[in-house]
């Protein structure tokens, strides 16, 4: 008795089984549940670590969530898991409709920015899966940064649903659903810390395979202490950065990486100076070159990482992207050619005079 | 020098606006504030300067009040496309998203 009370999903394989009542509809309906189960934690952990990037898919297509009726709310998703899976589990209680786009497994605002989560591919899913035979209402509540893909007023005309643009978080959506009026709080993205933490494992395997050559080559040049240099330099920006970013000073994210990279490079610049690391009976002025080589290459390391983190941010515009990479990439190029002049000229030195 | 992000290419031309109520809506920065249903007011353009140029407003504005130049704001994918001259700049266009060039 107390285990047919407490089988939640008792109804889901009911449905499951049961035909749809109207034998009309040609268009498969797939089923879903509220439930995030141990294989979606592993593969939303997976993506974040950016494993097989490409790989976390859902089946585009209409999907029934619970037991929704011919009056249930419609919702569209992107065909990326944790899109999906963010809508479905925030929608606990609700019984409706997914409809998932295809959007070759990118989020929502990243594919709608493409255009792939946008007025084609919505207008292409609301026809192929029969949606207006399957509700009587002609609403989809779509998620507020689709807008910049999903033009309403042209899916309107083209296919007679009404695009309802949702909160820009699934998990506001029990709330939204109560008046369909959304409150500012739920229109705005923000980034706070927890979701810039959650992208460094991502952007530290993106780290593209030249650059770790090149860290290797470095320090067959430079030596141990240049490589972890390098190295210090890279996880500046790629973890210190992102965490720190509202609170260093500038608003450009090259400025913001010169500031961090050079505070990094100090420790290392200082112990060259001293000698630690230049070699025992190094000259005063090898010892000055080898510091200067650290404040030349590390900042513009640093600072290159940065600027390639605008990607991943909720604010950048590309006019200022565009400005940024004109003021500041020569810079930084300078500064990494010039340094990386002096590591190779002292080493030749190094090797040649047996300083 | 320090700050790049301090003009852009959002246009507003309110003598257009039928007061929608879409780009404060679609807005996720709160570029916009919707204008007074009964008292027939427009849209207003409050803050300009949080527009990320992603285009959802004039997308969305039925009458063409808005022009932004949208586009991605990401650094690499724009160096990237500079570099292979492609001309699209966006997400998941062999730039960061290509997995060739990346440690699986």
């Amino acid at each position: 008795m107390p285990e047919m009370i407490v089988n939640p999903t008792h109804t889901v394989h009911t449905a499951q089984a049961t035909p749809p009542a109207n034998s009309d509809i040609k268009h498969i309906i797939k089923h879903t549940t509220s439930n995030i189960t141990p294989a979606n934690r592993l593969d939303h952990f997976l993506a974040r670590m950016g494993v097989r990037r490409n790989e976390h898919r859902v089946e585009p297509g209409l999907y029934a969530l619970g037991d929704p009726t011919d009056g249930s709310p419609v919702f569209a998703s992107a065909n990326y898991t944790l899109s999906f899976d963010a809508l479905r589990s925030s929608l606990r209680g609700i019984d409706g409709y997914i409809l998932v786009l295809d959007t070759m497994g990118i989020n929502v605002w990243c594919a709608a920015g493409k255009g792939t989560f946008g007025t084609d591919e919505l207008v292409r899913r609301i026809e192929s899966t029969g949606l207006s035979d399957i509700v009587l209402h002609r609403t989809i509540i779509v998620p507020q940064l689709g807008a910049t893909g999903v033009s309403a007023h042209k899916v309107q005309s083209r296919s007679g649903f009404k695009v309802e643009f949702g909160p820009v978080r699934a998990c506001d959506l029990p709330e939204y659903l109560k008046t369909h009026m959304a409150t500012e709080e739920m229109r705005r993205v923000s980034f706070p810390l927890s979701e810039r933490i959650v992208l460094i494992p991502v952007e530290l395997f993106l780290i593209p395979l030249p650059v770790l050559v090149a860290t290797v080559i470095i320090s067959l040049i430079g030596g141990y202490m240049v490589a972890a240099g390098v190295i210090s330099a890279i996880l500046a920006g790629v973890v210190l950065f992102p965490i720190l970013l509202p609170w260093i000073p500038t608003k450009d994210f090259s400025t913001k990486g010169f500031i961090i990279g050079g505070l990094v490079a100090l420790p290392f610049a200082w112990s060259a100076f001293q000698g630690a690391s230049g070699g025992i009976d190094a000259a005063f002025w090898m010892q000055s070159a080898l510091a200067l080589a650290y404040i030349l290459i590390m900042p513009s390391v640093t600072a290159f990482l940065a600027l390639n983190f605008t990607g991943a941010t909720t604010f950048t515009s590309v006019t200022g992207v565009r400005r940024e990479i004109y003021v500041h990439v020569p810079k930084m190029a300078w500064m990494f050619a010039s340094g990386i002049a002096i590591m190779v000229i002292l080493a030749l030195m190094r090797i040649l005079g047996g300083v | 020098m320090f700050n790049s992000y301090d003009s852009n290419t959002l246009e507003y031309n309110p003598d257009l606006c039928i007061n929608c109520g879409m780009c404060s809506t679609v807005c996720p920065h709160g570029v916009f504030r919707a204008g007074e249903a009964k008292a027939k007011t427009k849209a207003k353009l409050v803050n300009s300067l949080a527009c990320m140029e992603c285009g959802a407003c004039q997308l969305n504005c039925p009458v063409s009040a808005i022009k932004v130049n949208s586009g991605v704001g990401c650094a690499f994918a724009m160096m990237w496309s500079a570099i292979t001259g492609s001309s699209e700049v966006s997400c998941g266009s062999g730039s960061c998203c290509n997995p060739i060039l990346t440690i699986k």
